[in-house]
């Protein structure tokens, strides 16, 4: 066995040695140590995706001295390290990145505090995405959600406690719903790794014994799931929270959180359910309609706001409605282009909150876009790194939103005529909204002001620069050498079975 | 420059003189040259709280109107009322329907009872030395799964100190000072009673865990118990005295050093069972106390981790800090 194959548990127990030692000490070492972690991270999560391609095959992990029905295993092919990997980068690059607006909002006292709840998401993260068994998925997304609750009401005013409470009470009905699912497919299946369930779902589904449980436990932890990572009807919770928490959280909760329990969905599309079975029961249907709501309503409400940041986080909506979309074609094609589009968000929106943040910096901190006028000159950086972001998620070429657009009208053309049509017409239409409301956010910041005062004290953060000129060129990345990555998506949903 | 008095007449000065002069009788206290004034002064007054009153109803009407629009509001309550409750109880009838065709309870052709549950059974004592079979699967078997969920009380514990934990020093000192201040402390009878109770409630808790591979209980439910008899100390004797063995830096070392043996011990499992390597620690016989390899140890520190963040909610409830 090779010692890269150990990198698998260790990346996700460091990660919780990390927030265990950060209880101890004082902050800001908390975040140091943090920080490196994180680049530990991105090492070895890149090594462990080298090896797999490498490899060409899958590897399992046996977590102790008993094979996987009886034992906990985890299991690592060449999409999770990608996901891994890049889960990894954007934590990085959002805890960098908004380290001045940390200082400014988090209580110093706290501090090591909210470097546990970092530590700890990363690691149930990454145990969301190697995870083999799903019962330990289970446990790890209740760690995630205690520790994106956190990340909201750290900083303390009434808005993110009202906003934590709503997430809290939200999320935990999701946790709920994927509980009783869970145990329901447990009684019905008696496994719970992963590859058996499938092979008893399969006999299931075949014979129609327990039918209608199983049609049950695929309605719940769809449900489930399309609550915790905010769906359309179930998104009443998500503009507060990206709203008011601190711009690091805001990025990590927009790009990460939500988008491991997409991850693990379609991880239980494929390794638990099977595909077949899933659009059999028509569940890719209903996620493909909220979709589609999601993706014109989140837009249109985008278009009514005055504050950036609301601006920004229900144009996340929006996006979680292109994933599901693409989720819901039920095809592989589909499937690649909503992956796709989560790490195109991901890098998309985390880049887009830490820019707005810089920009909030040099407007007297105000969100409000009558006051964020000519607030690009002021700050350079950050108002060309808001641009590219508005830019990506409009869609223009070169650009990593572009590209996963293009994507889903690939997928869209090969699936049946009516999804093929709504899917075409509503993308066209979104875009344009798109294009409204972004367009118009970017000639705001960059209009100049009559009176343009600047002061000249006035500094930009370097971690935050640097973090950003990463950013842009991750999206840039993303937007023009989409192929290889495209093609490890596919050959890893291929050995996803 | 002296000050001008024009309230003369009120005085007890005035009094004085208009009983030397034959106005008013001192012994009968009747000030009969201010009551007009006092009348006219009541009379003003009534009519200035009229005018307030008719300020405030006509405010409280101009409200109203300005929230008069908003009246299809109440329909929308009541409307939303009656769909939550619609939804409940759809989900109710769903799920406790579908409980219905799952397969009977105890049944022994059901699909969980399979070759998974089968090896547990028949040979968890002897892979995992442990005579709780309970034990040995979480512990040991499943050992990913239970250090995930002893996290997740860590993270829980965070969670309220992030919300609850006071650290400006003002107010934490008034807090402190109010909390010794409304503390009961000298309750005989409680004291008395912990006195008793106490010993024997956190020997019971080490009980459990140190036998938690042999009978029911283990790191969970005996760092409960421990947890309760801190509690109970404190309710007692009060905050100053649960200090004395129990503040923020012993509950720091405690937990960081179990939780961080604890991931040590499991990463230890993990990479010799992964690679195959032979195992080091003996299992001992089952039944004894010192058996079943890591899984005392294991138990022990979840145990301390338990009954830290048990202790850790009361106090930061009770007074924001440890």
């Amino acid at each position: 066995m090779a010692f890269i194959e150990d990198l698998v548990p260790l990346s996700i127990v460091i990660c919780l040695f990390g927030g265990i030692i950060c209880s101890a000490i004082n902050g800001r070492i908390a975040r140091r140590l943090t920080i490196t972690l994180l680049g530990f991270q991105i090492v070895m999560n890149a090594l462990v995706l080298g090896y797999t391609l490498y490899l060409g095959h899958e590897f399992v992990y046996v977590m102790g001295r008993f094979p996987a029905p009886w034992g906990n295993e985890l299991r690592a092919g060449c999409l999770e390290g990608l996901m891994a990997l890049f889960f990894s980068v954007i934590m990085l690059l959002s805890v960098t990145g908004g380290i001045r607006g940390q200082d400014d909002d988090i209580d110093p006292a706290k501090m090591n505090l909210y470097f546990i709840m970092i530590n700890l998401m990363m690691s149930s993260l990454l145990a969301l995405v190697y995870t083999n068994d799903l019962f330990t998925a289970y446990v790890f997304v209740e760690i995630n959600t205690m520790a994106a609750g956190a990340l909201i009401m750290i900083r303390r005013n009434g808005h993110t406690l009202v906003a934590a409470t709503k997430y809290m009470i939200m999320s935990l009905l999701g946790s709920g719903l994927l509980l009783i699912g869970i145990s329901m497919l447990y009684s019905i299946t008696g496994q719970l790794l992963m590859p058996d369930i499938k092979e008893a779902v399969a006999k299931i589904n075949a014979s129609g014994e327990y039918a209608i449980p199983l049609t049950v436990v695929i309605g719940l932890i769809s449900v489930a799931l399309a609550i915790k990572s905010a769906l359309y009807p179930f998104h009443s919770w998500l503009p507060e929270a990206y709203g008011y928490s601190t711009a690091s959280s805001s990025a990590i909760l927009s790009s990460l959180v939500s988008k491991g329990y997409i991850f693990l969905l379609i991880k239980i599309f494929y390794r638990v359910i099977g595909l077949g079975v899933m659009v059999d029961h028509k569940i890719t249907n209903i996620l493909f309609i909220f979709g589609i709501i999601a993706m014109i309503s989140g837009s249109i409400s985008a278009i009514r706001q005055t504050d950036v940041r609301h601006l920004i986080a229900y144009s996340s909506i929006a996006q979680i409605g292109y994933i599901y979309m693409g989720i819901g074609l039920g095809s592989m094609a589909g499937m690649v282009a909503a992956i796709f589009h989560i790490m195109s968000h991901s890098a998309t929106k985390s880049m887009l909150f830490i820019a707005q943040r810089g920009l909030v910096e040099v407007s007297g901190g105000s969100k409000d876009f009558s006051d964020l006028k000519g607030s690009a000159y002021r700050n350079t950086l950050a108002g060309f790194a808001f641009a590219v972001g508005a830019f990506s998620m409009v869609g223009i070429p070169l650009l990593s939103g572009f590209t996963s657009k293009v994507y889903f009208a690939e997928a869209a053309i090969t699936s049946v005529k009516v999804k093929m049509w709504i899917a075409m017409i509503t993308l066209a239409v979104s875009t344009i909204l798109n294009a409204v409301y972004f367009i118009r956010a970017v000639i705001s910041v960059y209009t100049p002001r009559k009176m343009e005062f600047k002061d000249p004290m006035y500094k930009p953060a370097r971690t935050s620069a640097a973090a950003l000129v990463c950013f842009v060129l991750l999206n840039f990345f993303l937007g023009i050498l989409s192929y290889p990555i495209a093609y490890t998506i596919q050959t890893g949903l291929g050995a996803f079975g | 420059m002296s000050r001008k008095r024009t309230d003369y007449r009120s005085t007890f000065y005035s009094r004085i003189e208009n009983f030397v002069n034959g106005k008013e009788d001192f012994l009968l206290y009747k000030p009969k040259g201010n009551t007009e004034a006092k009348q006219l002064e009541s009379l003003e007054e009534e009519l200035a709280e009229a005018a307030d009153l008719l300020e405030q109803r006509e405010a409280r009407q101009k409200l109203q109107d300005r929230m008069a629009p908003l009246d299809y509001l109440k329909n929308f309550h009541k409307l939303y009322g009656v769909v939550a409750a619609l939804v409940c109880a759809t989900m109710m009838i769903l799920l406790i329907s579908t409980v219905i065709y799952l397969p009977p309870f105890g049944s022994p052709d059901n699909p969980t009872n399979n070759e998974v549950i089968e090896r547990y059974i028949e040979k968890g004592e002897e892979e995992t030395g442990a005579v709780n079979i309970v034990t040995g699967l979480i512990l040991n078997y499943r050992g990913f799964d239970t250090m995930g969920e002893t996290h997740v009380l860590f993270i829980a514990a965070s969670c309220v100190m992030i919300l609850l934990l006071i650290v400006e020093g003002e107010e934490k000192k008034s807090v402190y000072a109010n909390d010794r201040y409304l503390e009961p402390g000298n309750d005989i009878i409680i004291q008395r009673v912990a006195c008793f109770l106490i010993p024997v409630i956190l020997l019971f808790g080490i009980y459990v865990i140190l036998n938690g591979h042999l009978s029911p209980g283990g790191g969970f439910s005996g760092g409960a118990v421990i947890g309760a008899g801190l509690i109970l100390h404190e309710a007692a004797f009060g905050f100053r005295k649960t200090e004395r063995f129990f503040n923020e830096h012993v509950y720091k070392i405690a937990k960081v050093s179990a939780l961080c043996f604890y991931v040590c011990c499991l990463s230890y499992y993990f990479y010799m069972g992964a690679h195959g390597y032979d195992n080091h620690i003996p299992l001992g016989t089952p039944g004894n106390i010192i058996s079943s390899g890591l899984i005392l140890f294991i138990n022990i520190f979840v145990g301390t981790e338990v009954a830290c963040t048990m202790y850790a909610f009361y106090a930061l409830f009770r007074k924001g800090g440890l």
